[in-house]
This record gives C-alpha cells, sequence and structure tokens, in this order.
C-alpha cells in the first residue's frame, strides 16, 4: 500500500504530513499507524501538517478530529498546521469546528507552543 | 374603419391634441415643473404623439391596433427614452403610467364630435381598439420604470459588495476586519473569504473583527461572526470581536447568543492592546522634543 502520509519524529515530536490524496482507508490506516508509533517513540507531541489537503469531507474532519482525541491520551498533545482557507471554510460549514483540536498557523508556531508548554 | 378615423383624428388635430393631452396632465398635477422646463416636456410629448402616430398609420392596412406588432417599435423606444430620462429626475411609476393614459380623454372628446355614425358601432370599436393600445402601452410604460429601478437597485447591491469588506494590516501579523453596515449572508460569505485569504497574506495571528460600524446585531450576524472566528481559529489563528458596544452586549446575551472561547473586547484600542500582549509586543511612542 502507498503511504499517503509521512510520519517523522523529530526531537521528540511526531510529524505528519498528509498528502493531498490521501483516501478514506489510508486515513484509517494513518490512524492506526499514528498510535502506534507515537506510543513506541513515547513522542512528547503531534503536529499534523494538511497544507497539502484540498478537500475535506465530514469523514475526515472526524478523523483529524479523533487523531488529536487519540495524541490527548497518550499525552502528546496535538496541532495542526497549514490549514487552507476553502478547507477551513467548508468545516465550518459543516458544522466541525474542531473544538478539541489545537490550531497553529504553521509548523515552527506549532513546535514552538509546544515547546512552550513542556 | 375605426382605426382610419383614430389616424385622421391623430393627424388632423395634432395641434389641438398635444395642447388637450398636455393640459390633461397638468390638471391631474402630472406636469412636473420643479424636474422638467415646460420645452422639455413638450418636446417629450411631441415625440411621443409622433410615434403613436406612425403606428396608427402603419396599421390602418389591418384595421386593427395590435400593440404586440411591429409598427410599434418607434413607440418603445421613444418611450424608453421619456421613461429613462423622467425615472432618473425622480417620476414615480405610477405618474409616468397616468401620464400616457392621460391621452385618451382627449382623443375620444374628438372621435365623438368627427365620426358620424348612428348605431355607434364604429365609435365604440374604435374607442376599444384605442383604449386597448393605450392601456398596453401604459403598462409597458411600468414595465421599463420597474426594470430601471431594478437596475438600480441591482448596481447599488454590487457597489455595497465592493466596499463592503476591506482587511487592514494593523501591525506584524495583526489584521483588522472593519465591517460597516448590515451584515448578510452573502457579505458575511466574502467578509469570511477576505479574512481568511488575508491570514495566508499577511502572516496574520491575530484577527481583530471589528462590528462597532454595525447596525443590528441578530443571531444571524452573531452566527456569522462566530463562524468566521471559528474558521480563524482552523487556521491557526486567533479572531477577537471587538466594538461591542453596550447595547450590542444587551440584545447578544438577550438573544441568548454563546460566544464562547471568542475573545470579545468593547473597542478597537482594547483589542489591539490585547493583540499586542498576546504577541509579546511592546510598543513604544516617543514624541519629538
Amino acid at each position: 500500500m502507498a503511504q499517503a502520509a509521512g510520519l517523522f519524529m523529530v526531537d521528540e515530536i511526531m510529524l505528519v504530513a498528509i498528502d493531498e490524496d490521501i483516501n478514506d482507508s489510508d486515513i484509517v490506516a494513518l490512524q492506526d499507524r499514528l498510535s502506534e508509533e507515537v506510543y513506541a517513540n513515547d513522542a512528547q507531541g503531534i503536529v499534523i501538517d494538511i497544507s497539502a489537503l484540498e478537500i475535506v469531507d465530514t469523514f475526515v474532519g472526524r478523523i483529524i478530529a479523533q487523531l488529536a482525541g487519540i495524541g490527548i491520551l497518550l499525552d502528546a498533545p496535538t496541532y495542526l498546521v497549514g490549514m487552507r482557507p476553502a478547507v477551513a471554510m467548508t468545516l465550518v460549514e459543516l458544522g466541525m469546528t474542531l473544538p478539541s483540536v489545537k490550531t497553529a498557523r504553521n509548523l515552527q508556531h506549532a513546535v514552538t507552543r509546544l515547546r512552550a508548554a513542556r | 374603419m375605426p382605426v382610419r378615423h383614430i389616424h385622421v383624428i391623430l393627424d388632423n388635430e395634432r395641434a389641438s391634441l398635444l395642447r388637450a393631452w398636455g393640459s390633461t396632465q397638468a390638471e391631474e398635477g402630472l406636469i412636473r415643473k420643479d424636474l422638467f422646463s415646460e420645452r422639455e416636456a413638450r418636446s417629450q410629448i411631441e415625440m411621443l404623439y409622433d410615434a403613436l402616430t406612425k403606428g396608427v398609420s402603419a396599421s390602418i392596412e389591418s384595421d386593427a391596433l395590435d400593440p404586440e406588432a411591429d409598427c410599434w417599435d418607434d413607440l418603445r423606444a421613444a418611450l424608453a427614452e421619456v421613461t429613462r430620462e423622467r425615472t432618473k429626475r425622480g417620476v414615480s411609476t405610477g405618474e409616468m403610467a397616468a401620464f400616457v393614459l392621460a391621452l385618451k380623454y382627449p382623443l375620444f372628446e374628438r372621435l365623438g364630435a368627427t365620426v358620424d355614425d348612428t348605431n355607434g358601432g364604429v365609435l365604440i370599436e374604435a374607442i376599444n381598439q384605442f383604449t386597448r393600445l393605450i392601456d398596453a402601452v401604459s403598462l409597458y410604460t411600468t414595465e421599463l420604470c420597474i426594470s430601471e429601478r431594478d437596475k438600480t437597485i441591482k448596481r447599488q447591491q454590487d457597489e455595497m459588495m465592493e466596499l463592503a469588506s476591506p482587511v487592514v494590516e494593523l501591525w506584524d501579523r495583526i489584521i483588522a476586519v472593519p465591517l460597516v453596515g448590515t451584515l448578510d449572508s452573502m457579505r458575511a460569505q466574502e467578509v469570511m473569504e477576505n479574512t481568511l485569504s488575508a491570514i495566508v497574506d499577511k502572516k496574520a495571528d491575530i484577527v481583530i473583527i471589528d462590528i462597532t460600524g454595525v447596525v443590528t446585531v441578530d443571531t444571524q450576524v452573531a452566527q456569522h461572526l462566530i463562524r468566521t472566528a471559528a474558521a480563524v481559529r482552523l487556521m491557526g489563528g486567533e479572531a477577537i470581536i471587538s466594538g461591542i458596544s453596550p447595547r450590542i452586549a444587551q440584545t447578544m446575551v438577550q438573544l441568548g447568543v454563546d460566544t464562547g472561547e471568542i475573545r470579545t473586547r468593547s473597542s478597537l484600542r482594547m483589542a489591539l492592546a490585547d493583540a499586542f500582549r498576546t504577541l509579546e509586543t511592546d510598543v513604544v511612542i516617543r514624541t519629538a522634543k
């Protein structure tokens, strides 16, 4: 199976880069892989970069919210970065404001905030 | 031969009919000396009259005044011109229709006086035909008036959309969206689009949405504001709503609007101070000695 998302461990922070053509089964597989990796590597935080995503639906929105929920349970605060304006508008229209997810404008901000919280 | 009779009268009595038409209008208060000079009004009446005569003379052959026929094109064009000119100066739709209808009675009087008709059949037919024509013409005038007005409304709407939602950069990483007037769904959508793309362009972390200029806040407007703030947050920024007057604060509470975790400030000044604090920016303003 092609990897539809890259997972990178940098300085105890798990970086997740989601590809633009991720499909529903990929994202479910990602959820699985991410929780395993965060657990195995003892990650202190998760940053999900969705700047490549041009289209979201309620399913993807819900999975993203779940990823954040998993992060919180494993004591790895989760940041969502790089959301495009169109994606933000769509999610709001769909009523998914993802209140449980922390957001930042870019990777740098997210990492800075994760460090500050330590 | 009813149409021929009408044509003869229109042709022979041009001067007296024009005078009568004008004075009927004057009696009904349709001559707007405040809007038109007498000369302008007369030239408009003459233009319409001549176009009408031309149409009637073209209809002698068929002996019927069909308002749909092509021979009224000149009349339609003349009407369009007069209507545009008059509505631009503030003549109302009703006045325009009455202006056209005022031609009927002077013509009927002359028809009655000239048509030698023992059993009245031709006269009735002529009145019938002419009434139908003038009614159609006045209806057409009304439509013209309304479509002129619709155009104005459309233009104003477009203009309002354009001046609706500027996004201004207040400081590094701080942008402000001053909202003025009313916020309907279409404008709210535009405001949201502009705001979100400005976050990307200006690399903004804080968006101050200032509603000082918003006249009324109802549940719908509040909903739009909350949604914009939510979208800003999703993009990693933070929204502050400022310019909430005491009255608007009261309405929002009475409506049960829950702004949740969105920061709200009473004035743009407070919001800016707050933004500086959040971004840990120190601003020192020195005055020259």
